[in-house]
């Protein structure tokens, strides 16, 4: 494997993309990017144009966020009298990763997870009880990925569902967090979340609460402590 | 997808109050765990565990396989985990619901990719034959906390699980049955176990959730630590707001506690183990 070889942090203390521990990559926030906005297209082809959307790239890694809702639920069944349901799909192109993983399909467990991880995030953020038996359906596009998958993809969902109109308590921000030696690094890229413990926190920027902490890796719990007031300050920056 | 009926509002309202109190409503402390209890079956690697009413089976076989080809000295580990409606009529066989996979890929995240079974010791020759464990899970019973139970029914097997002994002469590989050589029990590098704890609002979070508070609960958080005070899995997805040191509380909590049940669980290993004729000359 190449990423073995790979020198997480040199001796200058900058990393493999030539960052300081703490930079961020370059990160644009584009709304309402979806193709079938504009009108012309939509009435020829008859697809109902998204409500709201949304594009955000961090260094490499670029994900199209399109909301569709408040609408009619699809499936009656799915309809909550007191408030709004909120179905999340996440799709990956083919094209996405540079040739090395396993392509993934809508069924993989993985895209599955990280769905149901941006819906819960989200249930609670989303003032559901001001639309009643409807369905907020947010359509999750990974265009190019480069690491940090989940944590680009919450910024784009909150981006997205501003541009649709759709009230919300606060912003969701999100960052990934990876540990090398004792020194925290933030936003990794594809090869440091191979090598290091990530950490992916999602926070609110107003109160600094935590929406969302995702870890897989082994890490002694006081290191644990230090990445996530870390990642908490961070966001709050954002 | 089969919908559970919404508990009355009676019943919240009443869970709430009791909780406010620190009250829970089988009579247990806001941060107690229900009772483990281990049952270990006739075979090696068979293991049932009830946590309360909650109960699943494990059961570890062993295969051999040929390695992959860019992985020629690791064995295989595969964890099968599929809920059934004997569980809970909430589960459709076939089809997998949110919770299944949640469920799922914890169990593989907590117990596979933290490397708990050495599987570069599973190799028998490099390139051609490795041992395939696999951890069948069955959930046999639902009644909250169906995680928490998996992983110490799966730890608890796989701690169980003692592999027949093989012998290499050249290219040729022997294995020696069970009365001609004792079995040997799996490489473990550690014990990682989950802890679920259930959020409310403006409420102190409580331990091992039953299936009604779990309903009624506003955010789950699980841990996956092991007695080394690592933490292997850390998983909160949504639901109410924390603030960072509130994460902190249930962690170092999460981090006693685990170390009791790696103590418990060895001690019932060590019990079982006295019953059983495992060597014989």
């Amino acid at each position: 494997m190449s990423s073995s070889r790979l020198e997480i942090l040199n001796d200058g203390g900058l990393r493999h993309d030539a960052r300081r521990p703490y930079e961020l990559r370059s990160t644009s926030f584009l709304l309402s990017t979806s193709s079938s906005s504009s009108t012309s297209s939509s009435s020829s082809t008859g697809l109902t144009p998204p409500d709201g959307s949304s594009t955000v790239t961090q260094g490499l890694t670029s994900v199209q966020v399109t909301v569709f809702g408040p609408r009619e639920p699809r499936q009656r069944s799915l309809a909550a009298h007191d408030r709004a349901t909120v179905a999340v799909e996440v799709g990956v192109v083919p094209w996405a990763s540079s040739g090395s993983g396993a392509k993934r399909t809508r069924g993989d467990k993985r895209l599955q997870e990280i769905g149901a991880a941006i819906r819960q995030t989200f249930e609670p953020v989303i003032m559901t009880h001001l639309y009643p038996r409807s369905e907020i359906a947010i359509n999750v596009q990974v265009l190019s990925a480069d690491g940090g998958i989940l944590p680009t993809s919450i910024n784009a969902t909150t981006l997205a569902l501003i541009d649709a109109g759709i009230s919300l308590l606060d912003y969701v921000t999100s960052i990934s967090i990876g540990l090398h030696l004792l020194q925290p690094l933030l936003d990794l890229s594809q090869p440091e979340e191979m090598d290091l413990p990530t950490l992916v926190v999602a926070s609110l920027p107003s109160s600094g609460k935590i929406t969302l902490a995702q870890m897989e890796t082994r890490l002694h719990v006081d290191r644990f402590e230090e990445m996530l007031t870390l990642g908490t300050d961070e966001e709050g920056r954002r | 997808m089969v919908r559970e009926i919404e508990p009355p509002s009676v019943q919240k309202e009443f869970l709430l109050a009791a909780l406010a109190e620190s009250r829970r409503l089988d009579g247990r402390l806001p941060l107690e765990m229900r009772k483990v209890d281990y049952i270990f079956g006739e075979e090696l690697g068979c293991v049932e565990c009830r946590l309360g009413k909650t109960a699943v089976l494990a059961q570890v076989t062993a295969t051999i396989a040929k390695p992959r080809d860019d992985r020629p000295y690791e064995g295989f580990l595969l964890i099968n985990s599929e809920i059934g409606p004997m569980a809970s009529s909430v589960y459709e066989s076939g089809r997998a619901s949110d919770d299944e996979v949640m469920i799922t890929r914890l169990l593989e995240k907590s117990i596979r990719r933290t490397e708990a079974v050495d599987r570069e010791a599973l190799c028998i020759i490099a390139g051609e034959k490795v041992w395939h464990l696999r951890l069948t899970l069955h959930f046999l019973s639902d009644s909250g906390n169906l995680l928490d139970c998996a992983a110490m029914a799966g730890m608890a097997a796989l701690r169980h699980f003692r592999k027949p002994e093989v012998e290499v002469i050249g290219d040729e590989v022997i294995i020696h049955s069970p009365d001609e050589r004792a079995p040997v029990p799996l490489a473990i590098h550690h014990t990682p176990l989950c802890l679920t704890f259930a959020y409310y609002e403006n409420l102190q979070p409580i331990l091992d959730p039953i299936h009604l508070e779990a309903t009624l609960c506003a955010g789950t958080l699980t841990l996956t630590l092991n007695a080394q005070r690592e933490i292997c899995v850390l998983s909160k997805a949504g639901g109410t707001p924390l603030a960072a040191d509130e994460i902190m509380g249930v962690v170092r909590v999460g981090v006693e506690r685990v170390r009791e049940m790696v103590k418990h669980l060895e001690e019932e290993l060590e019990k079982d183990k006295s019953t059983r004729v495992v060597e014989v000359r």
